[in-house]
């Protein structure tokens, strides 16, 4: 049985992948003071390594790459959840989501 | 044929709006073609036959956490034009770093080979099952494990953001339990002797305890005695 990636190949795949990570990357660096952007860049990376994962499965024929992007989306969605409560938090505390001048805990 | 233009048409419009989440001047918009993007990712994963998947990215994505940042942006008042400060300042080292990732991907992906007998579960062991049920099949056999382990990730999160958003506020009223136990009858309630016509409001209304209603209410919590101080949320240290 071919793989249904077979039209494709994997190749285009993992360009749009990369491409994808990069974007995250340097989303991260262009907007260091928004941290909701952040995060969505976040994401951003984590959809770009679901995307390698799916394309490897199905180049593969092996269905352990789904399994695994299962849980990444589990941990994409968590680590969002707990990073909005934390911005909703520290934006009742200080008025604002500055991530540049987080100093309290002086670290 | 079709395929490589449904293909191509995903993987450009995803990376479009890749592209505007990073660089919308208004984070409302970012979320938007977040939401965009998450679309095009699950048209990407339907093209590589996995639809599971895909469906699973439009409820879970689209559904839950885009609407979540949503909800946080709009929820909060930001100025967010300061927050953009730093754009130029911090983009050539972005594209310096992102360049270099960029070519180094490109370079282990162009040399780079699977040995074949690495494959754990074949994708399609019996041919009429369709991806999600080879994916039920291969879930709750070989990955129960994992699978478990998702769900105490899901339960420490949906734990950790309550504790983290949880304010402490006088509306509820929480009895102390010790007073509570210790009341008897004699001291509770009271029995009125109605006179024939009247009605209970002019002997001091019913269904009432005695005494103050207030007494076994935890202090600091709704109706616990002082309440102009409970109620006013400014009275917090």
């Amino acid at each position: 049985m071919t793989p249904a990636i077979a039209p494709i190949g994997i190749g285009p795949y993992l360009f749009v992948s990369a491409a994808l990570l990069v974007l995250g990357v340097f989303g991260i660096f262009l907007n260091r003071k928004n941290v909701i952007i952040l995060l969505m860049s976040m994401e951003l990376i984590l959809l770009s390594a679901n995307l390698n994962l799916v394309a490897f499965s199905s180049a593969h024929g092996d269905l352990s790459g789904q399994v695994m992007v299962l849980f990444v989306l589990t941990i994409a969605a968590a680590e969002a959840a707990i990073g909005l409560a934390i911005v909703t938090v520290y934006f009742r505390n200080r008025g604002s989501i500055q991530v540049e001048d987080v100093t309290m805990m002086k670290g | 044929m079709m395929a490589q233009l449904v293909f191509y048409v995903f993987a450009t419009v995803l990376l479009f709006s890749a592209v505007m989440v990073i660089s919308a001047r208004n984070p409302v918009h970012s979320v938007l073609f977040l939401i965009l993007a998450f679309f095009n990712a699950a048209g990407l994963f339907l093209v590589a036959g996995a639809e599971f998947l895909a469906m699973l990215l439009v409820i879970v994505y689209v559904g839950a956490v885009a609407v979540l940042f949503l909800f946080v942006v709009m929820m909060l008042d930001i100025d967010f034009s300061s927050l953009r400060e730093g754009f130029q300042k911090h983009a050539p080292l972005g594209v310096c770093v992102g360049g270099v990732l960029f070519a180094e991907l490109l370079m282990a992906f162009s040399n780079w080979k699977m040995a074949p007998a690495n494959i754990v579960a074949p994708l399609n062991p019996v041919p009429q099952l369709t991806n999600t049920e080879a994916l039920g099949t291969v879930i709750y056999t070989h990955y129960v494990f994992l699978f478990q382990a998702c769900g105490i990730v899901l339960l420490v999160a949906m734990i950790g953001a309550i504790v983290l958003t949880l304010r402490e506020r006088a509306t509820g009223r929480r009895q102390n339990i010790d007073k509570q136990h210790a009341r008897t009858v004699e001291e509770t309630l009271e029995l009125v002797q109605l006179p024939l016509g009247e009605n209970v409001f002019e002997s001091g209304g019913f269904l009432r305890p005695k005494g103050s209603y207030y007494e076994t209410a935890v202090p600091g919590s709704y109706g616990s005695g002082n309440q102009a101080v409970a109620e006013t949320e400014e009275n917090r240290p």
